[in-house]
């Protein structure tokens, strides 16, 4: 079973604990844990548990790859499967190669950005797109953290051109409709001096993925 | 630092003193300070490059290493670079004028559909600072911008950068090219971006990976070294 999502500075600096009690275990980045339980409780799937790992660690990717060995490691004696929900995430491939020697599923693409989006049309996009700043529902509710403090913009303003002159715009990749996120977003566009666009994604191929290894355990659970 | 360091009066300090209050001024990004500094021992009779590699890259040496052991953070790193700067700013032009050595020509740019250039900012900063010539042409460059690059300045190193996992595969399709071209033995090719690690590095046939810019340094200054020992040998 899954417990609810603590809140948005505990998921970014400490992750969440597993509920236990279930038969599959999702390892996600804590960006994601909203998304994720929102849609484990949209389809019921209550054979699916979820743990997040902080979701900081965006800003640290060479990171991920030994924070997610500890987590499988940590957590296999008690799960029937496994799966991780990131992305390369800025890994390099070293997630993908890690995900493969532990025999575990990841997600395709390159970031959380791509597959809300859904990777292919974010991929066919982004060559005339390359000059945009991407937010999605958390990291909108989450800037601070993970944009203005660790960039140093709250102490040195005037390192603004130096990180965003050559964006033009903010894409806010919505996954819900929520007017006070798209006020922040607009928000963080003009303190950031970019133009605002906002994109409704829902929750693209993160729900694909979900959804078939939701299947796979199902019917796991019935050859048995 | 310390408030009890604003009175400090750079011109009343000796020459060893001032070079380590340039190092300290550096770590904490204070660029009119830095200028002070290399006007007062420019003052002093120090050569540029002395003042060069004593002062200033001996400063960021320092930032360098303390970033690496995670003391340091990209915002520190950005103001120290900005301090640094201004020092070469005045620095340079004198450089030229007194024929500083030069160790090699290097073309630098961030690969096609990537606008992220603060990596290779720093890199040219501090090759520039090892006494490497350094044509940076920015961001966003495809294959052909750094083939022409490479060629006008007689390039013998070409550095790539690439911040994004969708962006860092173009490095090979430049590195293919040049294999096509028959160009790929005339350059040392070094490249480096968050994403990167050294078997991708490897994998597409660059020389190396250089995982921050003090190590693309002192990587280019071995390869180059390894360059002249081969043609003189040859």
């Amino acid at each position: 079973m899954t417990a609810p999502a603590p809140d948005d500075a505990t998921l970014t600096t400490s992750g969440m604990a597993a509920g236990g009690g279930a038969t599959t275990l999702l390892i996600a980045c804590g960006a994601l844990a909203r998304e994720i339980l929102a849609l484990i409780e949209a389809n019921g799937w209550t054979h699916l548990d979820l743990m997040c790992l902080p979701a900081i660690l965006h800003n640290r990717p060479d990171r991920i790859p030994d924070a997610v060995e500890a987590a499988v490691l940590k957590h296999r004696p008690r799960y029937d499967a496994i799966h991780v929900v990131y992305a390369d995430c800025g890994t390099g491939g070293l997630l993908a190669r890690k995900c493969a020697d532990l025999g575990v599923g990841m997600l395709e693409g390159p970031h959380c950005y791509a597959f809300f989006e859904g990777n292919e049309t974010f991929l066919a996009r982004a060559e005339d797109e390359f000059t945009a700043f991407y937010l999605t529902d958390f990291l909108v509710r989450q800037f601070e953290a993970f944009v203005w403090k660790p960039l140093g913009l709250d102490r040195h303003p005037e390192l603004l051109p130096t990180y965003f002159g050559h964006y033009e715009k903010l894409v806010y990749q919505a996954q819900t409709d929520d007017p006070a996120l798209d006020a922040r977003a607009r928000d963080c566009a003009a303190r950031m001096g970019l133009a605002y666009e906002r994109r409704f994604t829902g929750y693209g191929d993160l729900a694909t993925a979900l959804t078939g290894w939701a299947g796979e355990s199902v019917a796991d659970t019935r050859n048995l | 630092m310390a408030d009890d360091e604003e009175d400090i009066i750079l011109s009343e300090l000796d020459d060893e003193e001032l070079v380590q209050q340039m190092h300290d001024d550096l770590y904490d990004g204070l660029k009119e300070e830095i200028e002070e500094g290399v006007n007062i021992l420019l003052e002093r009779g120090w050569t540029p490059y002395k003042i060069l590699t004593e002062a200033l890259v001996g400063g960021m040496t320092i930032v360098g290493v303390d970033f690496r052991d995670g003391i340091l953070f990209v915002p520190e790193v950005l103001l120290a670079a900005n301090a640094m700067k201004g020092g070469m700013a005045i620095l340079k032009p004198l450089l030229a004028e007194t024929g500083a050595p030069t160790i090699g020509r290097m073309v630098i740019g961030t690969v096609k559909g990537d606008i992220h250039d603060i990596g290779q900012n720093l890199v040219t900063m501090m090759m520039e600072g090892a006494g490497f010539e350094v044509k940076n042409i920015g961001i966003n460059n495809p294959v052909e911008s750094y083939i022409e690059a490479c060629a006008e300045f007689d390039a013998d190193i070409l550095g790539m950068s690439a911040l994004l996992t969708t962006t860092m595969p173009y490095m090979k399709v430049v590195i293919d090219a040049l294999v096509e071209q028959g160009l790929r033995d005339n350059y040392i090719v070094l490249v480096g971006g968050a994403p990167l690690n050294e078997e991708f590095g490897k994998a597409i046939g660059a020389d190396a990976y250089c995982r921050d810019a003090a190590v693309a340094v002192e990587t280019a200054k071995a390869m180059m070294a390894r360059k002249h020992n081969q043609m003189a040998a040859g």
